[in-house]
């Protein structure tokens, strides 16, 4: 009798659980139902991108200065690249384009600091950017100084424009915010109650209507003596509208801060600024960063609105560069590199805070 | 002070009064009110003198006047004869249309999708991710116009439209055959109302006896039932008295059906993707929310995977998500504002725009059209908070 007392050496997987075709099985046909719902799907990419693909690639125009170039039937994209300086600077004056390329510069070089981990000392550079750069960037935009020549506000537009509604939005509303919301978790009634009201107001219209008011009423409500120019009351607008999400994303980050440290703070003799200067606010602001961005990114698509009022973001000059008659019925691709645009400012800045998310979220959590 | 440091004596005097914090919390507040006061008397004050520098009326009293303009769509009877009071209602109308149209729409794509995110088949999972990732991170106004000026301006004249069965597409709009109700109707709308009453008292009586018993009687299925079967046996019994009126092409352009103007069109795609794309999100965050104990206790109690998505996961799933999503229907309803651009004929709009346009009352009109805003904001985050205490975990 033969008796094998060895151990015999392990089957390998069945070949339909392993390599492509078992990641197919459990992925993609693990049922009759999902099957039908993969084959389908696949089907409907099929039919919508191959024709979208040929139409922006493979069959486009890229390089011209007249719709003439634009000869393979796919997308022309000769009528972007053509116009490509006016929806980056908008009417700025060509030779003074220079001005923008230095801030665009220096923005990316802040904002490359600031998102890198390793970057020493980012405390300064936070300060700087918030602070300084918008200083340098007003004198640099508008001139009138330093031997710049004066550039008046409506000849900006463009991506500019976008850029420096969103930013001084976003920098001008950070310290009302952080008012609105120490406000509204003040123990003093009338102060809470003022703050409270200011808040749930602006938060409860559409932008649309702030900055209509802003470019109509607001006229009438100064002395007739200050003249405000149309850039000016759009910012006034967007900031109000701003401070009042800004005071919430703040509140939630005060809310989360456990309440050992006020009582720390007041244990130590601390006044009320020193408290929430020195102890609370460091703490909160860092873990309401991704709060920030996301309002950040919420406003930077809401910059759009401006062309209701006649300013001439992104949006607002590709629109009416498609209104112009020697490049009539090339909305798509003018939508598309809006699109594009905005999706990449946007894609990149959520991105950016699902990190920052992740790298706060230190495992406390329920999973 | 040293002196009240030492251990033993008792604190001899008060302190200054600007070193008491309720006497300084008070002074602060004065201030704090005389300073708002002050700012809002120094508005009110410039805003009076601007207006009569300018020969601009104040008061309400516009309210009354003829508009003297048509509206593109409205719910109500109304043309260039009616009040600038109708125009309002008819503004609001329309807004509060579009936004319920697009509550509806968004809350289905934003379902799907975000179930589909989380699918174990991965091709839907990836196809749902890039729907969310593309269309949350476009600008709204953007995608308006996209739908608008690149899609529906560019559909074909009304000789040559797009067909389906006898609803018709073109460049002025979406085309559908409408319902005539007749004289008899009236018994299918009593038979709705019955059928609806016939499922609240079941569903109660359900309840009542699955406490008791523990005994399950299939009440959706039974619901439905009643709730299709009655009108339509009431329907039957009546004489079919409903017909359709199909729109049919005459000289250049279609008569008869109803007629959804492209501006709406429009909107409603571009607010429900958008939105829809948000909710999908909060959906996908809901469900996975949910302890993956919870899940595991329920198939270890044997219950069904149907039931336990629906008695176990989704009760519990809801919780997180509603009130983000009653945040998400309350911007969309804001967002709706921005029909003004593409002239859907909504309160900003025919308001804010056509009406301040001509009676050059601004202040009166941003004041009415905010306050209405506000109103809705303040009354929907009011029952959600009423909605939110009721659901809350109840914790022992």
């Amino acid at each position: 009798m033969i008796v094998n007392d060895q151990k015999l050496p392990d089957l390998p997987p069945p070949a339909s659980t392993t390599g492509v075709v078992g990641w197919l099985r459990t992925n993609l046909f693990s049922t009759p139902f999902y099957t039908l719902l993969t084959l389908v799907t696949l089907y409907v990419l099929y039919v919508t991108l191959v024709p979208a693909i040929q139409w922006a690639f493979i069959d486009a125009d890229w390089l011209g200065d007249s719709r003439d170039a634009c000869t393979s039937g796919g997308a022309c994209w000769v009528f972007i690249t053509a116009r490509l300086d006016q929806f980056l600077y908008g009417f700025y004056p060509e030779s003074e384009h220079w001005r923008v390329n230095t801030l665009y510069l220096m923005l990316v070089i802040l904002i490359g600091a600031l998102v890198w981990e390793k970057t020493p000392k980012k405390g300064w550079i936070a300060a700087f950017t918030l602070i300084i750069f918008p200083v340098i960037a007003y004198f640099l935009l508008v001139g009138g100084s330093f031997g710049l020549e004066h550039v008046e506000t409506h000849k900006w537009g463009g991506l500019m424009l976008t850029l420096v509604l969103a930013c001084v939005g976003i920098v001008a509303s950070l310290p009302f915010g952080i008012l609105l919301a120490l406000g509204r978790r003040s123990h003093m009634p009338v102060v809470k109650s003022f703050c409270t009201v200011f808040i749930e107001v602006w938060r409860g219209v559409p932008l649309i209507t702030v900055l209509f008011m802003a470019s109509v009423m607001l006229p009438l409500f100064v002395s007739a003596e200050i003249e405000f120019d149309k850039l000016l009351r759009a910012l006034i607008g967007i900031t109000l509208f701003q401070s009042a999400y800004m005071a919430e994303v703040i509140r939630g980050g005060l809310q989360a801060i456990p309440k050992g440290q006020y009582e720390a703070a007041d244990a130590l003799g601390l006044s009320y600024w020193k408290k929430m200067g020195l102890i609370i606010l460091p703490q909160a602001l860092k873990i309401m960063i991704p709060g920030i961005v996301n309002t950040f990114i919420a406003l930077f698509k809401d910059t759009s609105l401006v062309l209701i009022i006649g300013l001439f973001d992104l949006l607002a000059i590709v629109q009416a560069a498609l209104a112009d008659p020697k490049w009539l019925g090339y909305s798509v691709e003018g939508y598309v590199f809006v699109a594009f645009a905005f999706w990449v400012f946007c894609f990149g800045m959520s991105r950016y805070s699902q990190h920052l998310e992740r790298k706060l979220h230190t495992g406390h959590g329920a999973r | 002070m040293p002196s009240d440091l030492k251990p033993g004596v008792a604190p001899s005097s008060k302190p200054k009064f600007w070193n008491d914090p309720d006497k300084r919390a008070l002074l602060f507040q004065v201030l704090m009110v005389l300073t708002v006061v002050g700012f809002i008397g120094y508005l009110v004050n410039n805003a009076l003198t601007n207006l009569e520098q300018r020969g601009i009326t104040t008061g309400f009293a516009f309210l009354g006047q003829t508009s003297g303009f048509d509206i593109l769509l409205s719910l109500v009877e109304y043309d260039s004869t009616h009040t600038f009071g109708t125009t309002f209602v008819v503004g609001l109308l329309n807004t509060l249309l579009v936004s319920a149209l697009g509550i509806i729409l968004a809350t289905l794509i934003g379902f799907v999708m975000g179930v589909a995110r989380l699918s174990n088949n991965w091709l839907i999972g990836k196809v749902a991710a890039a729907y969310i990732e593309i269309f949350r991170n476009i600008p709204l106004l953007l995608q308006i116009f996209f739908w608008y000026f690149a899609v529906l301006r560019a559909l074909p004249a009304p000789r040559q439209s797009i067909e389906f069965g006898s609803a018709f597409l073109n460049v002025r709009g979406l085309y559908l055959p409408s319902p005539v109700f007749e004289s008899g109707f009236g018994l299918v709308t009593i038979a709705i109302g019955i059928a609806i009453a016939a499922v609240i008292v079941l569903t109660r009586w359900n309840k009542k006896r699955q406490d008791a018993t523990g005994q399950r009687f299939p009440v959706l299925w039974t619901s439905l039932a009643i709730l299709f079967g009655l009108p339509l046996l009431a329907f039957l019994v009546a004489g079919m008295p409903m017909s359709l009126d199909y729109p049919a092409l005459q000289g250049f352009n279609f008569r008869g059906g109803m007629t959804i103007i492209p501006e709406l069109l429009a909107l409603l795609f571009a607010l429900s993707i958008y939105t829809g794309a948000f909710i999908a999100e909060i959906v996908r965050s809901g469900i996975e929310a949910v302890n993956k104990g919870q899940t595991e206790a329920a198939s270890a109690l044997g219950l069904p995977k149907g039931k336990t998505l629906r008695l176990v996961v989704i009760p519990q799933a809801m919780r997180v998500i509603i009130p983000p999503l009653t945040s998400q229907y309350l911007n969309l309803a804001k967002n709706s504002s921005l029909a003004t651009a593409i002239g859907y004929p909504d309160l900003v709009s025919v308001f804010m725009g056509t009406t301040l346009n001509q009676t050059g009352q601004a202040i009166e009109i941003i004041f009415m059209t905010m306050a209405v805003y506000l109103l809705i904001s303040l009354s929907v985050s009011t029952l959600m908070n009423w909605y939110n205490k009721r659901m809350a975990l109840v914790e022992r």
